[in-house]
């Protein structure tokens, strides 16, 4: 039986850590709007070509509307971070979501993330001393690529340093789509929302901080043109989520990729220049990069030559769109030097990443500040024993064992 | 090289000055693209392309 004539279950496993799943060729060359069955049951398609996954998430006809009655449910109890009706608060389309987009956009300017270089070069130092202290082997992922982006968003929200463990938690388990209950994921969230008003509220009565979420009550209420005191509480909870959980599994799957092959790491202690390009380039070929973007349908549409009805749920997975060979030279090869890398791992249109200069220049910033310290850094199993984390929508690596 | 930029199409994303710094920059109050050399120097020529290229909202054009 081929990849064209049967529903898939999805997410496809992937038989090797930092490898794609086999299926995934199969579906650009020979059935590139597939059925898939997802872990709730529901049926949607999956789309893997580059064009079609660019356009769709450009189009806003394929909305994230993913609470509407006939859409599918992605896990079988409804949880997880896309079905929440919390992800409904933040205007999703039209002048108001492009009103909050700007509201919110420029505390992640390019410039701002420049000037928040050393900052997090300096936290990058201190976990790397803290690991390096604790002696070889250490866990690069728990050291220094899960704690690396809390302490950066924390900062950016104004979250005291000693919160920053809770948020990890919570964040960890309002991605989980397998993993955890629903009970426990709704505990989670009350507790989040909880922690989230009570800081709103601090900050209210202590006017003048320089933090994300004070400037936001600082422009005032809808009616002053700023955002209301449940959407501020939301777009917290959201930038802590977002801005945690992809970054954090990131710097582990970079370093892992890079050292799966240790003349990357050499080619890379010996012209520090292909920084930014490499770490375009993991991005691009991130295999286990999650569950994929899904959208729903609300009109007929058209996508890869096929006639989509109205209700229909896609899912876009971008990593596959990103082995594209006809978007990409050389697809499945990894070039520290490719340029351009029109990759797709921040999405694509309005709704592309937010965070995307913050998640750049983290990533980065740690790479550099590794080559730097590190130079001798490798892993201490085959690359193919790394396992991957299971039941995430952001994919990751459990453990990143290294030695120096 | 002319380059062009449509502030309606921007997101904010901030790619293209992360790459060429010396030709784009964003709005301190929104994050939309500020273009501040429209024909910059061949110097610039690969990064303005790659901007281009790799620009989220499509909200770049050259013309050469």
């Amino acid at each position: 039986m081929s990849v064209n004539d049967q529903v898939l279950s999805y997410p496809i496993p992937s038989e090797t850590p930092l490898d794609p799943p086999k299926e995934w060729a199969e579906l650009r060359s020979g059935c590139p709007v597939a059925h898939v069955k997802l872990p709730s049951g529901d049926g949607a398609r999956l789309l893997t070509r580059y064009d079609d996954v660019k356009q769709v998430l450009a189009d806003p006809r394929f909305t994230r509307q993913l609470t509407a009655p006939d859409a599918a449910r992605l896990t079988a109890d409804g949880g997880g971070v896309f079905n929440s009706d919390l992800a409904q608060i933040i205007p999703d389309s039209g002048d108001g979501h492009v009103h909050w987009r700007r509201l919110v956009g420029r505390w992640f300017t390019a410039k701002r993330m420049a000037a928040l270089r050393p900052q997090m070069a300096r936290i990058a130092e201190d976990l790397i001393d803290d690991m390096v202290k604790s002696g070889a082997p250490g866990d690069l992922r728990a050291s220094l690529g899960f704690p690396l982006p809390v302490y950066v968003i924390c900062d950016m929200l104004g979250v005291p340093a000693e919160d920053r463990e809770k948020f990890s938690y919570w964040s960890d388990t309002l991605l989980n789509l397998t993993r955890y209950g629903k009970e426990e994921i709704d505990a989670a969230q009350a507790e989040f929302f909880q922690y989230m008003s009570d800081l709103l509220e601090d900050k209210r009565a202590n006017p003048g901080g320089e933090d994300i979420l004070s400037e936001l009550l600082a422009a005032g209420g809808p009616e002053e043109g700023g955002l209301s005191d449940l959407q501020i509480l939301v777009t917290g909870m959201a930038l802590l989520v977002a801005g945690h959980e992809t970054t954090a599994n990131m710097i582990g799957k970079m370093v892992g990729m890079l050292l799966a092959d240790r003349t990357r790491w050499e080619a890379l202690l010996a012209d520090p220049s292909l920084i930014r390009t490499t770490v375009e380039e993991t991005l691009r070929l991130d295999a286990n990069s999650g569950f994929g973007l899904p959208r729903y349908l609300p009109v007929e549409a058209e996508i890869g030559g096929e006639l989509l009805a109205k209700g229909t749920t896609v899912i876009c997975s971008m990593a596959s769109a990103n082995r594209d060979e006809s978007a990409f030279d050389g697809a499945a090869e990894m070039d520290l030097s490719r340029s351009p890398n029109a990759h797709l791992s921040f999405g694509s249109g309005a709704h592309s990443c937010l965070g995307q200069s913050l998640a750049r220049t983290e990533l980065q910033v740690v790479l550099e500040v590794l080559l730097r310290k590190l130079p001798t850094l490798e892993l201490t199993v085959p690359a193919e024993e790394l396992e991957r984390v299971e039941g995430l929508a952001v994919g990751g690596l459990r453990t990143v064992p290294v030695r120096w | 090289m002319k380059v062009i930029v449509d502030e309606d199409k921007c997101c904010g994303a901030g790619s293209c000055v992360l790459l060429a710094p010396e030709v784009f920059d964003q709005r301190e109050d929104d994050g939309i693209v500020i273009l501040l050399n429209a024909e910059p120097g061949a110097d610039q020529h690969d990064v303005v392309r790659e901007a281009v290229a790799v620009c989220p909202g499509a909200a770049i054009e050259v013309s050469e």
